[in-house]
């Protein structure tokens, strides 16, 4: 599949602050890309520029063939994007809203209301299709805010930060919308500081940080750059200290952590390590009661590539102020 | 044709949004009728003079009201960008703006002067001419509150703004005295102002030709103003989504 989104040594500069930093990329159609990185990291930037609200400092940027900075009403036309803020007219009503959007992306007529109406449906509105859309909870907003974009049969959507702000009910009904979208055959950009969110939605992900790209790969592969330690976790009825002193001294274990009932062997040979241990234990009688592997995370991969702490990737940006 | 058909609905959604609502309606009918209620009870006899320069007036105000902070308003709470993301390009949305507010200021302008012109005894002459001052001042004013609408940050300066240049205009374009009685200099700012040419051209229309300038003068100079200030505008709202964006 081709590339439907190149970016080439796009920068932008504000005042003497460089928020991008010459960052190069290609999203093939169909994929969800990802643009993973902490607030201030320059995603937002990067989308609004891909999008033509944005005017970069220098690079370029193609949208399904068409370059954002010389053709920006036919960019416009394929895309929908969904900002971080839910900006739709809050003396509309949702379906008001939606019939509007349809109308200013040149959907026919005869198509605006059915359209509209269908996508109430989808996105569960239908009992708020008459509520003026400031009168609807963040959730909601943002369900229209997506509906809104999809409006017009976009080739491509443009989503930032989507669920920041809401609940874990919303949020998780979000990233299923996003899942089905996909599989309508959508090319998805998304942008987000959450982590399992990156890792759950994205075929690929590249991590920025201070306006750099550090990486673009899939979630897998950017987990195997640390796959160094593997954790195996058993969990046992009693833990005794004769038992504690034969895995002390087995060859293969960096590290044992013990934690009430359940040991963690930290080890680079899991395969190798896992059967002599399973051994010992049933020679002590002990009686295993769960057994797991901890593999490296991507959190545990972003912190290793990016050096930064993971901490700083849970803080939401401070809300703009708008009509949610 | 495209182009017309968006800017359009940019209009429809602006008269619901903000137009068609009781507050701008009352501030739209209630400056000219207080006005005409005034100077009724000063002069009850000369009101018919000042006729053409309160139906310009209502022109005046019914077309900046929000035409001066519909831009600044939307940039702050965000909806503006909902229309930068739409496939629409500057000229389209300026031009949708621009025709919600004139069509909300012809509105209240025609309501006004139906009822003006038979209770004062007086008739339309030069019938197209007439419509034709009303369509030009209309855009004219509208895109004066637009010009100050894009020029601006804040919704509280556009409103500053837009007082700065209404008030005066009221005592400049004569609405209540003639330019020629004004002492020099100011006959040259009145003529730099559009609402001197809708006023002349209205006195041609319902007093008799009693207007100083041709009237095709008028209409000429009344669809300049339009087109300078569209174009001035436009330039200034392109710098402006730059520079915010």
């Amino acid at each position: 599949m081709g590339e439907v989104i190149q970016v080439k040594d796009l920068t932008k500069f504000y005042g003497p602050m460089l928020a991008v930093d010459h960052i190069s990329f290609g999203v093939k159609e169909g994929e969800v890309f990802g643009f993973l990185g902490p607030n201030g990291a320059g995603k937002t930037t990067t989308i609004r520029m891909m999008v033509g609200l944005t005017q970069p400092s220098s690079g370029t940027a193609w949208v399904d063939g068409h370059d954002v900075m010389k053709e920006p009403v036919e960019v416009k036309k394929t895309i929908g994007l969904v900002p971080e803020t839910s900006n739709l007219y809050g003396e509309l009503t949702a379906l008001e809203n939606l019939i509007y959007q349809a109308e200013l992306y040149g959907v026919p007529r005869k198509e605006r209301k059915t359209q509209a109406i269908q996508l109430i449906e989808e996105f569960g509105l239908k009992e708020h299709q008459n509520k003026p859309f400031q009168k609807l909870s963040r959730g909601l907003k943002r369900r229209l805010t997506i509906a809104a974009a999809l409006i017009h049969h976009p080739k491509i959507l443009f989503l930032d930060e989507p669920t920041t702000g809401l609940d874990v009910m919303s949020a998780r009904g979000l990233r299923k919308l996003i899942v089905d979208s996909k599989k309508k055959g959508l090319t998805i950009f998304l942008t987000t500081h959450y982590i399992p969110e990156a890792e759950s939605l994205c075929d690929r992900i590249a991590v920025i940080v201070k306006g750099k790209i550090r990486v673009i790969d899939t979630p897998e592969s950017i987990k195997a750059q640390v796959k160094e330690t593997e954790i195996l976790e058993i969990g046992l009825d009693r833990i005794t200290e004769d038992l504690k002193n034969k895995l002390l001294f087995m060859e293969g274990i960096e590290k044992i952590l013990i934690a009430e009932n359940r040991i963690r062997f930290h080890t680079k040979k899991l395969d190798q390590i896992t059967p002599p241990v399973i051994k010992v234990l049933e020679e002590q009688g002990a009686k295993i009661e769960t057994i797991n592997t901890l593999s490296p995370t991507l959190e545990d991969a972003f912190v290793k590539i990016t050096g930064l702490d993971s901490e700083l990737m849970k803080i939401d940006k401070p809300m703009k102020a708008g009509p949610e | 044709m495209e182009e017309l058909k968006k800017a359009y609905f940019i209009a429809k959604k602006d008269m619901g949004a903000y137009y068609l609502k009781p507050p701008l309606i009352s501030w739209g009918l209630m400056l000219p009728i207080v006005f005409v209620l005034a100077f009724y009870f000063r002069n009850p006899t000369g009101i018919k003079e000042v006729v053409p320069g309160l139906i310009g007036l209502t022109l005046l105000f019914s077309c900046t009201s929000m035409a001066a902070i519909v831009i600044t308003f939307e940039k702050r709470i965000g909806a503006l960008e909902r229309l930068l993301l739409a496939p629409l390009n500057f000229r389209t949305i300026l031009l949708g703006k621009t025709l919600g507010s004139t069509l909300f200021g012809l509105m209240v302008a025609v309501f006004i002067t139906l009822i003006l012109i038979p209770i004062m005894g007086l008739s339309v002459k030069h019938f197209w001419a007439f419509v034709l001052i009303f369509i030009f001042s209309g855009l004219a004013f509208s895109l004066l509150g637009i010009l100050i609408s894009v020029g601006v940050k804040e919704v509280f300066e556009a409103m500053t703004m837009s007082n700065f240049f209404r008030f005066p205009m009221i005592f400049l374009c004569g609405v209540f005295f003639p330019v020629s009685s004004m002492p020099f200099p100011l006959p040259i700012l009145s003529y730099l102002l559009p609402l001197t040419y809708t006023v002349d051209g209205l006195k041609h229309c319902l007093l008799e030709d009693k207007g100083m300038i041709p009237l095709y003068l008028d209409l000429l100079i009344l669809l300049g103003f339009v087109f300078l200030l569209f174009s001035l505008s436009l330039f200034i709202f392109k710098k402006r989504i730059r520079q915010d964006f």
